[in-house]
């Protein structure tokens, strides 16, 4: 028998505290509906989704009333299109065909909508990278993502200048929607092929057919657990992080293993990740302020980020037979209620933010800035981020959403878990000369490890 | 299956009663009780088996729910696994 004290701690997590299963990912390879006639491709896509996932909803509702414990997303990832789709060259129907399938799956994203280019892009790729804009403000639920560089192969200036513009014309193409189809699109370096997490989910070609990940979250428990304990110096708080966080990866570790059972496919990983949610209660910049500042954003911030982001992946992975993804603290703005006030009152600002990606999982991620940010700036913005992840090997991304019609002082609303952006400054320095040279930059010299 | 139930609440007469009841009316065994007064509240834990019951865990929750309805306290029905898996190592 559990004691009281062990079985009300269990309940006040669920109940208070926001601690649920973020999403339970499908990873599914497409390869094998490669076909240069557009029309049997997206046939075979259509069905092979449909038939693998077709229990993926049922399933998660099944283990959600069995355990008690909120799956907040059902998302499946697939193959980068830009691989699935280059016999045929039909991309937009790609896109077409997995909003399609997800949507009759009931699912919530369905990711992929990719392309690997971080040392260089082939034709195929090239096309690919100009349609994203149509693609994802065509659709609904499929998400994007392409990883423009890499610590082993370097930076890939022409996608970053190309990725730039299209992030523009989607913010564009989407305008009466707050320009939210950039919402839906992540430029990575050092992408991971195993990530459960929206936007940037997709199904690597180190995987296998098919696999079951799951993404945890529950920022509401650790700051909760901080905020008991005012006492402890910071080693104390380091561990008592590593010990939540053993508790919460061990809820995914249940459901993802449970999932992939009922499933009857493969267990993948558990991503450990600490993901916010507007919500209150679910917050990490709150975490962060609980550990001891009086606001995210000041001097000390990127410390303390730095000792939570560690402190969760060493309680983590202990907690899980397959640790993957992400695993680390993520930083949304528009996605996390500490993180919009802090926006809000100038009290976080974006060369804070991209100090903070060096030290934790992934990057400038749901900041929205002004719409008449030039392409050149965001190109700046994601090559800037990259270097942080090529240079120090870690996976940096940059999800950013020119927001068409406004500025700094205004805030729009994505609704949902995507929450409230309030505008922030950019940079007015012009890196327009720079980002035109295009090229690739070399990778670093610690990159040659043989 | 085993299945933790935990009833919390301000502590008056019936509660046993009520939850007791409603586990036996689904033929569910309980297999161990505990109860305690912790700061004015009652709490009381039971590891029960639902292996002969038809009932799905939420179900039960729902049943044990309107069972104690009236008296003012909360119920929850967890999977056994889910304590197992957070609090052991």
């Amino acid at each position: 028998m559990f004691t009281q004290n062990e079985i009300l701690e269990t309940i006040d997590m669920l109940d208070n505290r926001h601690l649920d299963v973020r999403t339970v990912t499908l990873s599914l390879s497409l390869i094998d509906c490669i076909d240069s006639d557009a029309k049997k491709c997206n046939q075979k896509v259509y069905d092979k989704i449909t038939r693998v996932a077709k229990r993926l909803v049922p399933v998660c509702d099944e283990l959600a009333a069995r355990y008690g414990i909120k799956i907040v997303n059902k998302r499946i990832a697939v193959t980068p299109v830009s691989v699935v789709g280059a016999a045929s060259g039909d991309f937009i129907g790609l896109a077409k065909t997995l909003d399609r399938a997800g949507k009759a799956l009931g699912v919530d994203f369905i990711g992929g909508y990719g392309a690997l280019v971080q040392k260089s892009a082939t034709d195929r790729e090239q096309a690919f990278l100009k349609t994203i804009p149509e693609a994802l403000s065509s659709t609904d639920i499929v998400c994007g993502s392409v990883n423009v560089a890499s610590s082993r192969a370097g930076m890939n200036l022409d996608a970053i200048k190309t990725l730039g513009e299209g992030i523009k014309e989607l913010a564009y193409l989407t305008r009466d929607d707050n320009s939210f189809g950039c919402g839906k699109l992540v430029v990575f370096c050092n992408a991971v092929d195993d990530n459960p997490f929206m936007a940037g989910a997709f199904t690597g070609f180190a995987e296998g057919e098919c696999a079951v990940n799951v993404g945890v979250s529950g920022p509401g428990v650790v700051e909760y657990e901080i905020n008991k304990h005012p006492d402890y110096d910071i080693t104390s708080i380091c561990e008592l992080i590593k010990r939540t966080a053993f508790k919460i990866t061990r809820l995914g570790q249940l459901i993802g293993t449970e999932a992939a059972k009922a499933l009857n496919l493969a267990p993948g990983i558990v991503d450990l990740s600490l993901a916010p949610t507007p919500a209150v209660g679910d917050s990490v910049a709150r975490i962060l302020e609980s550990i001891g500042l009086s606001k995210v954003g000041s001097c000390g911030t990127t410390a303390a980020l730095a000792l939570l982001n560690d402190a969760v992946k060493k309680g983590g992975v202990m907690a899980s037979a397959r640790v993957g993804g992400l695993s680390g603290a993520f930083i949304p703005v528009s996605e996390d209620a500490g993180m919009i006030e802090a926006a809000r009152h100038g009290d976080i600002n974006i060369e804070k933010l991209e100090a903070m990606t060096a030290v934790c999982s992934v990057g400038l991620d749901m900041i929205a800035v002004p719409g008449d940010t030039s392409a050149a700036v965001i190109s700046a913005m994601i090559a800037d981020e990259c270097a942080i992840g090529m240079i120090n090997n870690k996976t940096t991304a940059v999800r950013v959403i020119p927001v068409y019609g406004k500025t700094v002082g205004d805030e729009v609303d994505f609704g949902g878990l995507f929450g409230t952006a309030p505008i922030m400054r950019v940079s007015l320095g012009d890196p327009s000369a720079f980002i035109a040279r295009g090229g690739i930059i070399p990778p670093p010299i610690h990159s040659f490890k043989n | 299956m085993k299945a933790v139930v935990s009833v919390i609440g301000k502590d008056r007469t019936g509660i046993i009663a009520a939850v007791s009841g409603k586990l036996n009316e689904l033929d569910i065994n309980i297999e161990d009780i505990s109860q305690t007064i912790m700061q004015e509240y009652f709490v009381m834990i039971m590891l029960t088996d639902t292996a002969k019951s038809k009932i799905s865990l939420d179900e039960l929750e729902d049943a044990l729910r309107d069972a104690v309805g009236a008296l003012g306290v909360t119920v929850h029905v967890q999977h056994e696994d889910l304590f197992n898996a957070m609090q052991r190592v």
